[in-house]
């Protein structure tokens, strides 16, 4: 409706869609209770925090950036949220999402006042909140209340469907209407395509990028949050990797690393996909057909990566030159 | 103005000044500062980054970056204990044995770099994606290879990379000023060098002046591979024991972080492999500062992140002067 | 006149660092007028114009728009103030559709959120102005660069600008586009809008403007209607001296020699790319220059990167001394002695953190080379000589070639190719962007290089260029050569017709 789609994107972006069908096709088709209830709600109710980080992402990248530290983030936000679980389920969710918040607004701080690339920048706050969130935890995992409810943010169930989900539900429909409903949205495409002409063209390119670092901060929080309480504690060392698994959920989703155009939804499919692939080997070694040890798994996700990204180079312009190394 | 004088020289000259500023301060606060055991223990642990860093600086001087380095790493960690343990196959003498796993492993990393190269090269993908692929695939591989299972071993041949010295100095501090000397000079003074920093100031402009732009990008990747696997020999070596799940985690960060700090621009066109080492001394000078005085690693880690900032952005003010 | 002037700059002083880029300048612009800047390259007409478009802040002086004082901060303000500037690289987001191009920035709301409907509306009305009916749906780099042109104007229409900057507005256009675009400005000009217009191209300055005011080392030396001043007198203004000039020439071209007619280097057959060349034939001769005339998009550059390897043909046949000649990268064309001096020097050309002489010896570098180190005493010989040759104007060669103008950066990528000694030497517009004073002297360079024996390809979009000097003209049209003039035959209306409607398979080797 907002654009005309040309083959090539088209391919890309609805391609991850296709995919993602056919995947849960073989699944249905080989193993039992692939799409049973169970195994459904567990898929959803795990990959709902990669869900929330990779929505993020999605947006810092489309706007040229990248944001290395929503990892580290998540693990700080799900031990700042597992100390204030004590005090409620509310003030574990918002002291979550505002530690979240903290790291999202010193990395807008850092990108724009001090004009330090993306790369650079959110490397060394993933450090920084790493550390941050060793410290604060003392170097071990803080477990969360189990009196205030807080939990049921994690492991409950609203409407038949787990609570995760539905967040991440949520900030994807609210995602959705703000990139393709919002000036703020087209900002953010239109300041990934051509930043400076963006600027020239009189369009608040600072405000909006201070803006996604900020909203991918707050929304690595509210994964932390949920890590928190599906797992029943703070975790200081998880989420890592978790930036990469975000990347590669955008790139399978069909946005550019380099800026200017992206899709929610397509991300969406992209974590949806790869989530459903980690679930097919996991049924596959139930199977005992193979026995795949955990460590293919990391080989087959690469490989994965790698036919993703081979394909989708030979469909773009075969004229586009790569601009640089680290996407900011 | 002057400030804005002082500010720029502090970029040009940071990193030295830095690093000469830390170390006059841990000689007055920090007990045993001065000693060689302090000496050891430093050197240790910032060869290995400095060596692959090295390999980082050139692939990020052609606008580029390498991700898979500490993957790689576990790879050659993995496959050199298993050829000279016999575990693969049997080879007689312990010299040969050894020699043959060196060379399988460099030669393993070295083409898996090459490989980084050529689907940059060839197929137009980014570096930070197309370096995704081994990092995530080959930590796997190479616990595929040992099925996550330790490798404990006492071969002194082999050792002597990590353990060893020659003068007096450890091998692998050598090995990491070889590695740096070579490639300052070839960067500065030979065609390859100058094809690299062209390619990364204006890949177009490369193509179009003759320079052959694949089978250099090809190259650095590949050398960004066996540097790799040199380290990750070397820290094998070290603990006499390998680890697949843990040999080179997190060291792609302490190299891109060494090559930022040390003043080689990360857009690519403009490097320097002394600043990398001075950076990666500075980085390691200021861990061990805090450790020595009793900070948390947890804290060093915040403050390794904002030394990271400060000095990324005191050299791009030092550029724009 | 009778209506105040729209906008009226006086006392204009701006520093940067050391240096003065305005030195007490000024400007008046009048309502529905058409206002023709010029002066040299630093003469401080862009810093003038950034200070109105919010770029830059005035350190002295006094802007009044509209009848109030005028100053702004950021281009967002002064669009909203209504003055918009068209730039010469169309600083518009390409991926984004037309609409979002002309609207964002003044989004029409339903509830809220963007009305999509009422933005393609508003977009379409502004663009049949122009008699422009496309999808404004599709991503805006789909269309050529003369369209995203008018989708820019439209843009500031839209945010009721009443003085429009362009800035070189026709530097990547043909001759009928920047027709379409006159009729455009006199549109603009008859609802009352003002509009300053920056061109080097005074042919196209005396067919549409009102007044001209020349600037000159930071000040305005000069004001006028243009009427009353001719094309000797402005140029002499803008260049403070009095420039000796033979009669009948506009370029530094003397004529070319008599009859060139040596053995033919190069022939091309048949040539086709897949997509901007078609079916092209053509053939150089040694020791000539051959000009490629053509509108834009016809194909020129394609060909000549055809020639030097820069891209692959589909199909057609070249020869190179007689044989067949098939390279499949740059470095094969350099190798059988070929250099290509580029259109875009910022792109294809320059590499900006290296130094003049790296850039300088960047293709032959490889040839100096003693097992693969670079022989810097020889390097530094022959890169002395080439900034002694072509006037190089430089602190010396480790200067970085980002601090050099635009003319003596185009001297240091000519001193590249000219320092492999070439057979041939492809020149795709050497003096684009360039000032009066540097084009001359690349102009009678090229002349004398051709004179001593180098084989020239000169593409060139300045008609004089070609017509004066080349001995050999081929004509494309569309990606086909429809044309091939030499000697008498080079005449002005012979190419703009052949440009304009020649038709293929004219041309014979």
């Amino acid at each position: 409706m907002t654009q005309r789609i040309t083959s090539g994107s088209f391919l890309a972006s609805y391609g991850v869609v296709l995919a993602l069908a056919g995947v849960i096709l073989f699944g249905w088709l080989r193993y039992d209770n692939f799409l049973g209830l169970f195994n459904v709600m567990s898929v959803l109710r795990y990959n709902s925090m990669f869900a929330l980080v990779s929505l993020g992402m999605c947006f810092v990248i489309m706007t040229g950036g990248i944001d290395l530290s929503v990892g580290a983030t998540a693990a700080l936000a799900s031990v700042v949220a597992a100390q204030f679980s004590h005090y409620g389920a509310v003030a574990g969710l918002t002291a979550g999402v505002l530690a979240g918040f903290g790291v999202g607004l010193v990395n807008g701080l850092i990108i724009i006042r001090l004009q330090i690339m993306p790369f650079i920048t959110t490397l060394a706050t993933m450090l920084a909140a790493g550390g941050l969130a060793l410290l604060l935890s003392g170097n071990q995992t803080i477990p969360v209340s189990y009196q205030t409810g807080f939990t049921w943010l994690g492991q409950g169930n609203l409407w038949g469907l787990p609570v995760p989900a539905l967040i991440a539900a949520l900030a994807y429909v609210a995602g959705s209407v703000v990139l393709n409903l919002t000036s703020g949205g087209r900002t953010v495409l239109a300041v990934g395509d051509n930043e400076d002409a963006a600027r020239l063209m009189g369009l608040p390119a600072d405000r909006v990028l201070f803006a996604v670092y900020l909203a991918c901060g707050g929304l690595a929080g509210l994964a932390g949050v949920v890590l928190a309480a599906q797992f029943g504690a703070g975790q200081p060392i998880e989420g890592k990797g978790w930036e990469l698994f975000a990347i590669a959920a955008v790139v399978v989703g069909g946005t550019l690393l380099t800026g200017g155009a992206g899709s929610v939804l397509a991300t969406l499919a992209g974590v949806l996909l790869m989530g459903v692939l980690f679930t097919i080997l996991n049924f596959e070694n139930g199977k005992g057909w193979i026995s795949l040890s955990a460590y293919w798994q990391s080989v087959i996700r690469g490989l994965f990566l790698l036919a993703v990204v081979v394909l989708q180079a030979r469909l773009a312009d075969p004229a586009r030159r790569p601009s640089g190394a680290a996407g900011g | 103005m002057s400030d804005g004088g002082l500010i720029v020289s502090l970029g040009r000259h940071g990193p030295l000044l830095a690093l000469l500023a830390l170390i006059v301060l841990n000689i007055l606060i920090t007990p045993n500062f001065l000693t060689l055991q302090t000496l050891n223990v430093n050197l240790t642990q910032v060869c290995t980054i400095v060596i692959v860093a090295v390999g980082m600086t050139l692939v990020i001087a052609t606008g580029g970056i390498d991700l898979s380095v500490g993957s790689l790493m576990a790879i050659a960690g993995a496959l050199a204990p298993m050829i000279f343990l016999g575990t693969l196959f049997t080879i007689g003498p312990v010299w040969l044995a050894v020699t043959v796993a060196i060379l399988v492993a460099l030669g393993a990393t070295a083409l898996l770099g090459a490989f980084n190269g050529w689907l940059i090269a060839r197929f137009n993908i980014q570096p930070i994606v197309a370096t995704l692929v081994l990092f995530i695939a080959g930590r796997g591989i190479a616990q595929v290879m040992t099925n996550g299972n330790l490798q404990v071993f006492k071969v002194p041949e082999f050792q002597f990379i990590g353990l060893g010295r020659m003068f007096g100095i450890p091998v692998q501090a050598i090995l990491m000023l070889i590695f740096v000397v070579v490639a300052a000079w070839a960067l500065r003074r030979t065609v390859f060098g100058r094809q690299v920093l062209a390619i990364g100031g204006n890949d177009r402009a490369a193509v179009l002046a003759g320079v052959p732009v694949a089978r250099v990008k090809i190259a650095v990747y590949a050398i960004s591979g066996f540097l790799a696997g040199i380290a990750g020999l070397i820290v094998v070596a070290i603990n006499s024991a390998s680890d697949a799940n843990l040999v080179g985690l997190g060291i792609e960060l302490d190299a891109i972080a060494a090559v930022a700090v040390g003043g080689t621009l990360l857009t690519g066109g403009r490097a320097t492999v002394w600043g990398t080492l001075v950076g990666a001394f500075t980085i390691q000078i200021v861990r061990y500062t805090l450790l020595a005085n009793g900070v948390p690693d947890a804290a060093a880690m915040v403050v390794k992140a904002a030394i990271i900032v400060a000095a990324v952005w005191l050299q791009q003010r030092g550029k724009r002067a | 006149m009778a209506a105040p002037p729209l906008l009226t700059m006086t006392g204009m002083t701006k520093c940067f660092g050391g240096t003065v880029a305005l030195d007490g300048a000024s400007l008046q612009v009048g309502m529905g007028e058409v206002h023709a800047l010029v002066g040299q390259n630093g003469a401080g007409k862009s810093t003038m114009i950034k200070i109105l478009t919010g770029y830059h802040r005035k350190d002295q002086g006094e802007v009044l728009f509209a009848g109030a004082p005028f100053e702004v901060a950021s281009p967002g303000a002064a669009q909203h103030a209504g003055i918009s500037t068209i730039y010469q690289e169309i600083n518009l987001v390409p991926k984004q559709s037309v609409t979002e191009n002309i609207c964002l920035g003044r989004e029409m709301r339903r509830f809220g959120l963007l009305d999509w409907r009422a933005m393609h509306d508003e977009a379409r009305r502004l663009l049949s102005r122009f008699n422009l009916a496309i999808d404004v749906r599709s991503p805006l780099g789909q269309f050529s660069t003369a369209t995203q042109q008018m989708i820019a104007i439209a843009r500031a229409i839209g945010f009721s600008a009443r003085l429009v900057i362009m800035d070189e507005p026709t530097s990547s256009l043909d001759d009928r586009e920047a027709g379409v675009l006159f009729d455009v400005v006199r549109q603009l000009r008859a609802e009352g809008l003002s509009v300053i217009f920056v061109s080097h191209k005074l042919d196209e300055l005396y067919a549409i403007c009102d007044r001209v005011t020349i600037m000159r080392d930071g000040r305005t030396v000069h004001s006028a209607a243009m009427s009353e001043i001719g094309k000797l007198d402005l140029i002499s203004t803008m260049l403070g001296r009095e420039i000796a000039r033979t009669t009948g020439h506009a370029t530094a071209f003397a004529a070319p020699p008599a009859a060139a007619a040596g053995p033919a280097l190069f022939t091309a057959e048949g040539l086709s790319d897949g997509r901007h060349v078609r079916d092209v034939s053509f053939a150089l001769r040694k020791g000539e220059i051959t000009g490629f005339a053509g509108l834009l998009g016809a194909g020129r550059t394609e060909t000549a990167r055809l020639l030097f390897g820069a891209s692959r043909p589909l199909a057609g046949r070249m020869m190179l001394d007689g044989r067949a000649f098939a390279p499949r990268q740059p470095a094969d064309a350099i190798a059988a002695g070929i250099g290509f001096c580029t259109e875009d020097r910022k792109i294809e050309g320059i590499v900006p953190e290296m130094t003049v002489a790296e850039n300088m010896m960047l293709a032959l570098m490889p040839k100096l080379a003693r097992a693969g180190i670079v022989d810097e005493t020889r390097q530094k010989d022959i890169v002395a000589g080439f900034i002694k040759s072509l006037g190089i104007k430089c602190s010396g060669p480790d200067q970085k070639i980002r601090e050099l103008s635009g003319g003596n950066q185009q001297k240091v990528l000519l001193g590249r190719w000219l320092a492999l000694s070439p057979r041939l030497l492809i020149l795709d517009e050497p003096t684009r962007g360039i000032d009066v004073g540097a084009k001359a002297e690349i102009q009678k360079l090229v002349a004398r290089l051709a004179a001593e024996g180098l084989t020239v390809l000169m593409i060139s979009s300045e008609l004089e260029e070609v017509i004066e000097g080349a001995a050999r003209v081929f004509v494309l049209r569309e990606g086909l050569s429809v044309a091939d003039l030499s000697r008498s035959d080079i005449t002005e209306p012979n190419v703009l017709q052949a440009m304009a409607h020649g038709t293929g398979q004219a041309a014979h080797v």
